[in-house]
């Protein structure tokens, strides 16, 4: 064992591949006529089309965030594909059995299974590959219980008054320079409608698969949680390994009226760049839910350890009176990777509270940023946050932040923040290796222990899968 | 317990070592056989602790002559978790904490990795509960201490006992004690040298690393030695000790400057 922490060489990213399928896409570039086309090429009614071309105008008007602690050249908005499909899943999918067989390999490969025979621990799935989706397990049995989960392309035909309603309500297309663009150009993503009363019967998850080099990924997601509903969605995400940079600018809205309850999960694990920062997916994402009715609860689970750039915010409004946020957070960044993500928590309602746990762990010359706004508006009387922010070094090239933006305007709110910086010590390594714990175990033991809090959070298979992912990232990262 | 006949376990030749350039030891010469109980004792900086993280292979301290003969093999060989997998146990003088990790986790991983190495099979959580609340019995810990993350806020005779629970886990064939007396109340020193005699056997053996006689009242040695400069100055009986408490350590000391 060599005398530091330091030399991180990370276990190869396994889902690297790239499936040859032949694809349909439009030309590189962004104008109003791409924005027209894709909105043709998903045969969407005038309303969408409007929503689309009111969002690239604001977005011209827009310039690119230069606050978040990161650093990349010079993004050409008009050098990437917006739109990507492979070519069968152009025609309508009737059922599962018509999915071209190279996709259901794919996902199959990466250890999703589209095939309801196989179902895995009662999770239904919607699966996007570049600019589709490719097909949504589940849909009869969950249309039973009055569950609408589909993708958004196909809700905005099949359900454009709940579209109306709410697409653009938590995140107007005029939030911020990747939302309004998201807003212009998004081509696929999941629906979920949960009817009041109803208990989602099982978890729902989308993967997300880029394939296409050139393309860009925008994908939307709306969640609608009614009255007394309560629903789980989990969300995965890979994608081969380029030299160059792909960019994934999303936008997940989520909706949660009285007595509702939404728990989303995101394990994200882009291509992350070679170990010379080569390569690697810019994640500039927009995510926010609005507990909208009281005694409303919206918790965020992330397990961030992929792309070149993270950009990531999971926020909640909390609007209803005695609403609850919750934000827990994992973001794993090695080599070169650069992560600013954390949280906002807005409490607007009375009673409001929230919960704020972010763990970051930074190896080899990565910079890893959290950063956090708890606000208090002045009636949110009684509101109460909680945050804990922590931090753990491997070796000594690596760069932990904390930005925590505290705003109170009314004066019966509670605020507590904590804050940690930890190192993996050459002793505490030195110490399990005397009990017999080899380096690998030992580090994979520590930062499962440092992550646990957030690990609790996961559902079932994928705290397993987190686990397994970060001991997978660090592998070799003691030398 | 000494028998002429017995297996040598440990043997040390003309051990040197040294720290960021510093030499701390120096031609260190050290047996141990079966069944043996050692003492070591010198003052602060005669190199007592840096020869035990040696032994375990503290990558902070580079061996630069002599070898190290342990069960017949060659120990300086070894990664440091292949040493303790093949029965060297060092209890440490600070035992470190680690938050998150919970101590019955901890000592299941450590258990099993020793059972690997031993090509025995692995056994589950269940065995192990019922295994590991045995012998926390040894040290007369509360199983309560297992649910909490390793020697996380535990006081300073807590962390002790918590290491002697692991010797009586991990069954080692060389345990090395550092200063495992230190920071202990006259109850704690009982509970843990009653839980290191109960541990010894003919077939193993115990090094304690002290400055202090007090120890040795509870653990009674068969060996005395006395480290001065890096390498051992004196070695006699349990008396040895007694003498070293009413005399101090100048007699010998001053003698090892004259040569």
């Amino acid at each position: 064992m060599s005398s530091n922490v330091q030399s991180v060489v990370s276990q190869p990213y396994k889902y690297g591949f790239v499936t040859d399928i032949e694809s349909d896409s439009l030309p590189r570039g962004l104008s109003e006529d791409v924005v027209r086309a894709i909105s043709a090429k998903k045969e969407e009614p005038p309303f969408m089309l409007d929503f689309r071309l009111k969002a690239y105008r604001r977005w011209l008007t827009l310039s690119e965030p230069t606050w978040p602690n990161v650093k990349y050249p010079k993004i050409d908005y008009n050098n990437i594909v917006y739109y990507s499909a492979p070519k069968q899943a152009e025609k309508k999918l009737g059922s599962l059995d018509e999915v071209d067989p190279t996709l259901l390999e794919t996902f199959d490969k990466l250890g999703i299974s589209i095939n309801e025979q196989k179902r895995l621990a009662n999770v239904a799935v919607d699966v996007v590959f570049d600019s589709v989706s490719i097909a949504t397990t589940f849909k009869k049995d969950l249309a039973k219980h009055g569950i609408i989960f589909c993708s958004i392309s196909e809700a905005v035909k099949e359900h454009p008054d709940l579209i109306k309603k709410y697409l653009g309500t938590v995140v107007p297309v005029s939030d911020n320079y990747f939302a309004a663009l998201n807003s212009a150009v998004f081509s696929d993503g999941s629906f979920v409608y949960i009817p009041k009363g109803v208990k989602c019967p099982m978890d729902l998850s989308t993967y997300f698969r880029m394939n296409n080099g050139d393309t860009g990924q925008f994908e939307r997601t709306l969640i609608v949680a009614e009255e007394g509903s309560s629903v789980t969605y989990l969300e995965g995400c890979t994608a081969p390994m380029y030299d160059t940079n792909q960019l994934h600018a999303a936008i997940v809205e989520l909706v949660a009226l009285d007595n509702a309850e939404i728990k989303y999960s995101t394990v994200q694990n882009w291509f992350a760049g070679d170990e010379n920062g080569k390569g690697g997916i810019y994640n500039f994402v927009t995510k926010r839910g609005l507990c909208k009715g009281a005694n409303s609860k919206i918790s965020w689970t992330q397990v961030e350890t992929g792309s070149a750039i993270t950009w990531k915010y999971p926020s909640c409004v909390l609007v209803g009176d005695n609403s609850v946020g919750e934000f827990y957070s994992v973001a794993l960044t090695n080599h070169y990777q650069q992560a600013d993500t954390g949280t906002k928590m807005v409490h607007v309602g009375k009673n409001t509270r929230s919960t704020i746990i972010s763990k970051g762990i930074s190896a080899g010359k990565s910079k890893n940023s959290y950063r956090g706004l708890v606000q208090v508006n002045p009636k949110a009387e009684g509101a109460r946050n909680y945050s804990q922010c922590d931090s753990m070094l491997l070796g000594d090239t690596s760069n932990a932040n904390t930005f925590p933006y505290i705003q109170v305007q009314n004066s019966t709110a509670q605020v507590e923040h904590e804050a940690s910086t930890s190192k993996i010590g050459e002793d505490q390594l030195f110490y399990f290796a005397q009990r017999g714990i080899s380096p690998e175990d030992a580090v994979s033991m520590i930062i499962s222990g440092f992550c646990r809090d957030v690990f609790n959070e996961l559902p079932m298979e994928f705290a397993a899968e987190a686990d397994k992912l970060l001991s997978l990232k660090l592998e070799n990262s003691v030398g | 317990m000494i028998n002429e006949n017995a297996k040598t376990i440990l043997s040390v030749r003309n051990l040197h070592a040294s720290v960021e350039g510093t030499e701390i030891l120096r031609g260190l010469n050290f047996e141990v056989k079966a069944g043996e109980i050692h003492a070591i004792m010198g003052l602060n900086g005669s190199g007592k602790s840096t020869f035990s993280k040696v032994l375990a292979g503290h990558p902070d301290y580079e061996v630069t002559a002599g070898e190290v003969i342990f069960k017949g093999q060659n120990l300086l060989e070894l990664e440091p978790h292949e040493r303790a997998n093949a029965g060297i146990f060092l209890a440490f003088q600070y035992p470190l904490e680690i938050p998150g990790v919970s101590n019955r986790d901890f000592l299941r991983v450590a258990y099993n990795a020793h059972r690997k190495a031993n090509d025995e099979e692995e056994i589950d959580v269940f065995d192990f509960d019922d295994l590991v609340e045995e012998r926390a019995g040894v040290v007369k810990m509360d199983v309560s201490f297992l649910d909490r993350s390793v020697n996380e806020g535990f006081s300073g005779g807590e962390k002790k006992r918590n290491e002697i629970l692991q010797m009586a886990l991990l069954k080692p064939l060389l345990s090395i004690l550092d200063e495992t007396d230190s920071g202990l109340d006259i109850d704690a020193l009982k509970t843990v040298s009653g839980g290191v005699n109960q541990l010894s056997s003919p077939d193993n053996a115990t090094v304690l690393i002290t400055h202090y006689q007090r120890l040795l009242n509870y653990v009674v040695p068969d060996y005395v030695h006395v480290m001065c400069g890096g390498h051992i100055i004196k070695t006699g009986g349990k008396e040895l000790a007694l003498e070293l408490e009413s005399r101090g350590y100048d007699w010998l000391t001053a003698k090892e400057a004259v040569a």
